[in-house]
């Protein structure tokens, strides 16, 4: 009841308020990512620890076989500390996380923290490499595609790079990658098909990886643009007798590359999985190929660090993604309260 | 009695940290067979009121009564119904509208009754009872809130809750569903808790009004007084705000014409 | 729903692979009856063999015939993919109605841990399920169905939350219908096609998913093979002989992609409407849209010397390409505006007033068409084209939409929003532009415009957002301002202050509205004359204070008394206007109000009345103007008068 004429006549106080802590905003926005951060890292951490847990049986019984002396896996046990109660074998694990220290490799012996950070670099550069290529052509194709189809104009060029995106978007990576190996490797043999020796054997793998999120992600920004195009704010633009230019670069572009950006951090996620396969195809001396090799000789502790590794990498892909987001569209920011 | 009785309502949103009041400590009366108008600015908290009625909103503090107890929340008897605004999104599109307002039936009667009960309501609302085997998709939106009243009053309430039900409606439908609405409750002696943000059309089908304001009830009381000699500030705005209130401006010197 | 799904099976791309899923699961089930032996003996003489007529994808390391063990391959490779899809399935719906069934709190910690889950991709979840399960056919299944299932959940989640958030849930749920009932009866049966469509893309996906694992060894193991085994076991031969790694490759392609593509041509049939099918623009738009505005021309003449006119309407029409010949929803219309007058246009929803005002403005794009006998703004005839009168439009023809919320650019800042005019039309550099934004600013009465040119729309409140969005109209000269429901979006006491704002922007500077509002009151309060729209035409031309009472078209005389206002006579019903409005796509003989009109005959019925004038300056199509109509005090329906 303490209402006057005149503050009901001004203008709502949040809009004041609002304007008062934009500077606050960007705090509150960084506390709050990182907490989720921080959130998504602790379930990783703790799934990937479980993970050895999990296993129906003992572990290093299965890693050494039925065949090794009981001595020898009890020695083994004790070393790797599963003997400890559960609580304790965790508070390890942290530690060790932040020391550093991944724990010893099963068959090789070897310091995981340097398997890994011996394999993480062509791993890294391979999908990174696929990373921008992907973009590179996803978006300027696919604002292209947006605009010439806008408006349901175009529909014969629509359907054919619908279809063609959909179909390379699908196909699997180590599928394109066996079909590249035959074609530029064992019919043509223009390229080579295996390691990273040399520049040139960058190319087939690097294509492999990023044809289908450039397929996938063009018909995003695609749908994206025409969907900007067809926004009420386009018709201002428009009603403001802008010229073509300025409506498309300026106007729609920025607000579809924002709706395609989320897709984005998702894709970069998948790459990083991706290169699991790639690599496997193009004997790749990187992470995906240890991590294979590993499963299947029941190296826990080695798997169990790239998982790690994987994930960890997962998740700063789309906190980069979310602060880019939030760079470009003041909105994205607040849709999270 | 079965009055609908909301008593010091308060109803909060958002988190423990940052609670937003979108109800404000709300007392206000629905008397029996009357028809009570509620309006005020679109966020004012409205729509939160209903909903908290009908149990769809969290009550944070106070009581809502219907006839002295309070309004049953679980089982199969519902005796406050709602209306809602957008008669499209408010009919099941896969279900006929005779299923859908065989739905708030009290349990009880057999399939035969249940039907004749459909088409009583139908023609109650001025349908024609072979619409019961009709999707919703096949009506006009006069049409669908006329069902939507009909199914409503299946539940057999004491007090119905309308919530800007005209206001999704084309001007030239919107009449026709007041008209009803009107005749609903002289014929049944409805109670009603009618909600709108149009003045004149409260003012058409309530005989009292409550104006809401941030959350609170800045002034109730019958419509022959609070609209014609408006106590509160911002009851006086609304009065100024209806088109057609003020002199038109057209009675202004005509201009530019040579 | 039959012939939606005809319609999916009718498109090349949804025809193709409806018969491809068919025919995979056809060899799937008979494949092993047929050809499980010749898959499986052993040729010693012939190991490693190329393709021939005998072996056409040739022989493996142990003399198996490839190709047969590819087609044999088909049945344990699509029940692997199924058996993980219904993992999938069964473990996303659970987790995702979850927050349905079990309240908000509990809900909200399924969905965040379903949200985590989704950011890691699905191999990477089935590497670690893979691990935990084993490697083999079994930890497979089970990897890649607990993979799939975070991201189904969260499909499950999305489409749960947009149904249950619909009123005829809300509406369920006070009848008293309790959670559960409410999931199985209102909101699965209407998510249950996405579901589907997106189930059969999974299995696409998990046919690819398994292909992938059992290709990296850590999927099925000899001697059982599906395609990801073989291909596992041809890759390493690629060099002997392709076409054991390039026939389970092909074969696993064309599954996937067949479950794949099928899914998605199912989705886009289903959710695709029918507007805009094929461009079939006829010519007989002319020939079959009745002469109306016969007295148009001369008319205009009267009303005001040509120079005295802003704008200049003959003969509008605008026209959609429709899957059944075009759709017509602007149909002849004729109207001019002089200096400083404020014209309102109101009418029915989906009478064509929006499209009038945008045909007007020169923003209606492909494939929609406008034509006009003359269409003239300040003496240029913008039927050349929006190009050739850019600078003129630009600045001196103002546009005002409905909802201020979607129609500021919201990655951009107000300011520079307004400013971008200046600089395009008035050459004026950004700096100048951006004193002129804040300028403007001020005159629409922001306050603090300077801080507030700095903001983002989503700053701004509704009505100050409207109320810029007429600054932007006044950063040039406007002789006219376009308003399209302006203040419909908005409350009634912001409602109040935009049309004031408007009325003192014409005061000063002599500028023309146009209002278009459905709601009569507010027109006949703001504006000096009247077009009453109906069906895509003008059925009367008024001024505004002739609108009650003086009123000639009986649609007219509806409308007026269908609205409440705070002199109705309480003692009455409101008028009501049966029927239903006509829809564009309908083809129209007589008059298009002749179905709803108390007053029609036969003459209605087969003749279109033009519009024409009568007394008091009221130009109306109804050959029974003005006839008196009485009010049905039972219905509220209007009635011949001599009927009550
Ligand atoms: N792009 C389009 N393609 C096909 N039909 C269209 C298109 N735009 C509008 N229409 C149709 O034209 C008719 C008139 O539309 P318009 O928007 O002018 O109506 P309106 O009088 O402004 O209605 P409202 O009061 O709802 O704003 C409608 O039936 C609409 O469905
Ligand atoms: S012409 Fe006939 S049908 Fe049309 S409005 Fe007039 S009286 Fe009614
Ligand atoms: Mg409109």
């Amino acid at each position: 009841m303490t209402t006057t004429a005149s503050s009901v006549a001004s203008t709502p106080p949040t809009v004041g308020r609002v304007s008062g802590v934009l500077s606050h905003r960007w705090v509150r926005f960084g506390i709050r990512r990182l907490g989720r951060l921080l959130m998504s890292l602790a379930v990783l951490v703790t799934a990937s620890f479980l993970m050895i847990h999990l296993i129906p049986g003992d572990p290093v019984r299965g890693a050494l076989g039925p065949t090794a002396p009981t001595a020898l896996v009890e020695a083994r046990r004790e070393a790797l500390g599963l003997n400890d109660p559960l609580f304790v074998q965790y508070w390890h694990y942290l530690q060790g996380l932040f020391t550093g220290d991944l724990g010893t490799s099963l068959t090789s012996q070897l310091p995981v923290a340097d398997i890994v950070s011996q394999r993480l670099p062509a791993t890294l550069t391979l999908a990174m490499l696929g990373f921008l290529v992907s973009v590179a052509v996803a978006v300027p194709l696919g604002v292209l595609m947006g605009v010439v189809t806008r408006r349901g104009r175009g529909r014969r060029s629509e359907l054919a790079f619908t279809t063609t995106s959909v179909v390379l978007g699908t196909i699997p990576d180590f599928l394109i990658g066996v079909g590249l190996v035959y074609v530029f490797g064992v019919s043509l043999q223009w390229l080579p098909v295996a390691g990273n020796a040399t520049a040139d054997a960058y190319v087939l793998p690097v294509l492999a990886l990023a044809i289908g999120p450039a397929a996938i992600l063009s018909r995003i920004f695609r749908v994206e643009m025409v969907a900007v195009l067809e926004a009420d704010f386009v018709r201002t633009a428009r009603a403001k007798r802008l010229p073509s230019r300025s409506i498309y670069l300026g106007h729609a572009l920025p607000n579809a590359l924002t709706a395609g950006l989320t897709i984005c951090g998702l894709l970069l996620g998948s790459l990083v999985a991706g290169t699991v396969l790639v690599e496997n195809v193009f004997a790749w001396p990187g992470l995906g190929r240890t991590i294979v090799a590993s499963i299947l000789s029941k190296d826990y502790p080695v798997v169990q660090a790239i998982v790690l590794v994987y994930g960890v990498g997962v998740l700063l892909a789309n906190t980069v993604v979310d602060v880019a987001l939030a760079l470009l569209d003041p909105r994205s920011m607040i849709a999270e309260d | 009695m079965s009055e609908l009785r909301f008593d010091d309502v308060t109803v909060r949103y958002g988190t423990a940290r940052r609670p937003f009041t979108a109800v404000d400590g709300v007392s206000l009366t629905v008397p029996e067979g009357q028809v009570v108008g509620l309006v005020g600015e679109s966020g004012s908290g409205k729509s939160t009121l209903a909903r908290a009625a009908v149990g769809l909103a969290p009550l944070h503090s106070g009581e809502i009564l219907l006839g002295g107890q309070p309004v049953p929340r679980r089982g199969r008897v519902r005796p406050l119904q709602m209306v809602f605004q957008d008669p499209f999104s408010s009919l099941d599109p896969r279900m006929t509208i005779g299923e859908s307002i065989t739905e708030p039936m009290p349990p009880g009667p057999g399939r035969a009754e249940r039907r004749a009960e459909v088409e009583r309501l139908l023609t109650l609302v001025h349908l024609d009872p072979d619409v019961a085997g009709a999707l919703p998709g096949r009506l006009s939106g006069g049409q669908r809130q006329r069902a939507a009243l009909a199914r409503a009053l299946a539940g057999q309430p004491k007090v119905v809750i309308a919530d800007e039900i005209t206001s999704a409606l084309d001007v030239s439908i919107q009449g026709a569903v007041l008209n009803l609405v009107r005749e609903l409750q002289r014929e049944l002696g409805l109670s009603m808790l009618f909600i709108s943000h149009n003045l004149a059309v409260v003012r058409y089908v309530a005989s009292h009004v409550a104006v809401m304001y941030q959350g609170r009830i800045v002034e109730q009381g019958p419509v022959s007084e609070v609209l014609v000699d408006p106590q509160h500030a911002y009851t006086r705005e609304l009065l100024a705000a209806v088109p057609g209130s003020r002199p038109p401006t057209h009675a202004r010197p005509a201009r530019s014409t040579s | 729903m039959s012939r939606r799904w005809l319609r999916v099976v009718r498109t090349p791309l949804g025809l193709t692979t409806g018969l491809l899923v068919t025919a995979v699961l056809v060899l799937a089930i008979v494949a092993p009856m047929l050809w499980s032996d010749r898959a499986e003996v052993i040729d010693t003489d012939h190991i490693l063999t190329g393709p021939s007529g005998d072996h056409w994808a040739g022989t493996d390391s142990l003399g198996r015939d490839i190709f047969f063990r590819a087609l044999v391959a088909t049945r344990l490779s699509m029940e692997l993919a199924l058996a993980a899809t219904v993992i999938g399935v069964v473990v996303g719906l659970v987790l995702g109605s979850a927050p349905l069934l079990l309240g908000r709190r509990l809900g909200r910690l399924v969905t965040a841990g379903v949200n985590i889950a989704v950011a890691f991709p699905g191999l990477l979840l089935a590497l670690f399920f893979a691990v935990i399960f084993g490697v083999g056919a079994t930890g497979a299944v089970l990897a890649i169905g607990m993979a799939s299932a975070p991201s189904f959940a969260r499909l499950v989640h999305t489409l749960v939350a947009g149904v249950a958030a619909l009123d005829y849930v809300s509406a369920a749920r006070v009848a008293g219908v309790g959670r559960v009932r409410v999931l199985l009866r209102h909101v699965l049966p209407n998510i249950a096609e996405p579901l589907v469509v997106n189930a059969t893309i999974s299995a696409g996906g998990s046919l690819l998913a398994f292909a992938g694992l059992s290709f990296l060894g850590l999927g099925v193991q000899a001697p059982s093979y599906d395609w990801g085994r073989l291909l596992f076991e041809g890759i390493g031969m690629i060099y002997v002989n392709p076409a054991a790694a390039l026939a389970p490759g092909l074969a696993v392609l064309v599954a996937g992609l067949a479950f794949n593509l099928f899914g998605e041509s199912v989705a886009k049939g289903l959710g695709v409407s029918t507007v805009g099918g094929r461009l079939t623009v006829t010519d007989e738009d002319a020939a079959s849209a009745p002469a109306l505005s016969a007295g148009g021309t001369d008319e205009h003449a009267l009303d005001g010397s040509p120079s005295d006119l802003v704008l200049d309407v003959q003969d509008l029409r605008v026209s959609f390409p429709g899957p059944a010949g075009p759709i017509r929803p602007v149909r002849g219309v004729s109207f001019s505006v002089r200096h400083g007058e404020a014209l309102g246009v109101v009418g029915e929803s989906g009478s064509g007033k929006s499209l009038t005002a945008l045909a007007v403005a020169q923003l209606i794009e492909e494939p929609g068409r406008v034509d006009a006998a003359r269409l003239q703004f300040r003496g240029a005839d913008l039927r050349e084209g929006p190009r050739a009168h850019r600078h003129l439009l630009g600045t001196s023809m103002a546009m005002v939409f409905q909802d201020p919320m979607t129609s500021f650019n919201p990655t951009r800042r107000m300011g520079g929003q307004l400013a971008e005019v200046a600089v395009h039309h008035q050459g004026m550099s950004r700096k100048q532009a951006m004193a002129r934004a804040v300028d403007r600013l001020r005159a629409v009465r922001v306050p603090d415009p300077e801080k507030r040119a700095t903001q983002y729309p989503h700053e701004f409140s509704g009505g100050m957002r409207q109320r810029a969005m007429i600054g932007m109209g006044v950063m040039g000269n406007p002789s006219l301002i376009i308003a399209d429901e302006p203040t419909t979006a908005l409350d009634v006491t912001v409602q109040q202050q935009v049309l004031d704002l408007l009325q003192a922007i014409r005061d000063e500077d002599d500028v023309a509205l146009v209002l278009i509002s459905h709601d009569v009151t507010v027109v006949g309060e703001v504006c000096d004359r009247v077009l009453v729209m109906y069906a895509g035409r003008i059925v009367e031309d008024l001024p505004a204070d002739q609108l009650d009472g003086g009123a000639q078209h009986p649609y007219t005389r509806a409308l007026v008394a269908a609205v409440p206002d705070m002199h109705t006579d309480l003692e009455q019903p409101l008028a009501v206007v049966p029927g239903r409005p006509v829809s564009p796509t309908d083809v129209i003989v007589g008059c298009p109000f002749a179905p709803r009109c108390p007053l029609a005959d036969d003459h209605c019925r087969t003749v279109d009345p033009p519009l024409a004038p009568v007394e008091h300056g009221i130009k109306v199509a109804c050959w029974h103007a003005g006839e008196p109509l009485g009010l049905d005090e039972e219905t509220g329906e209007l009635v011949e008068a001599d009927a009550v």
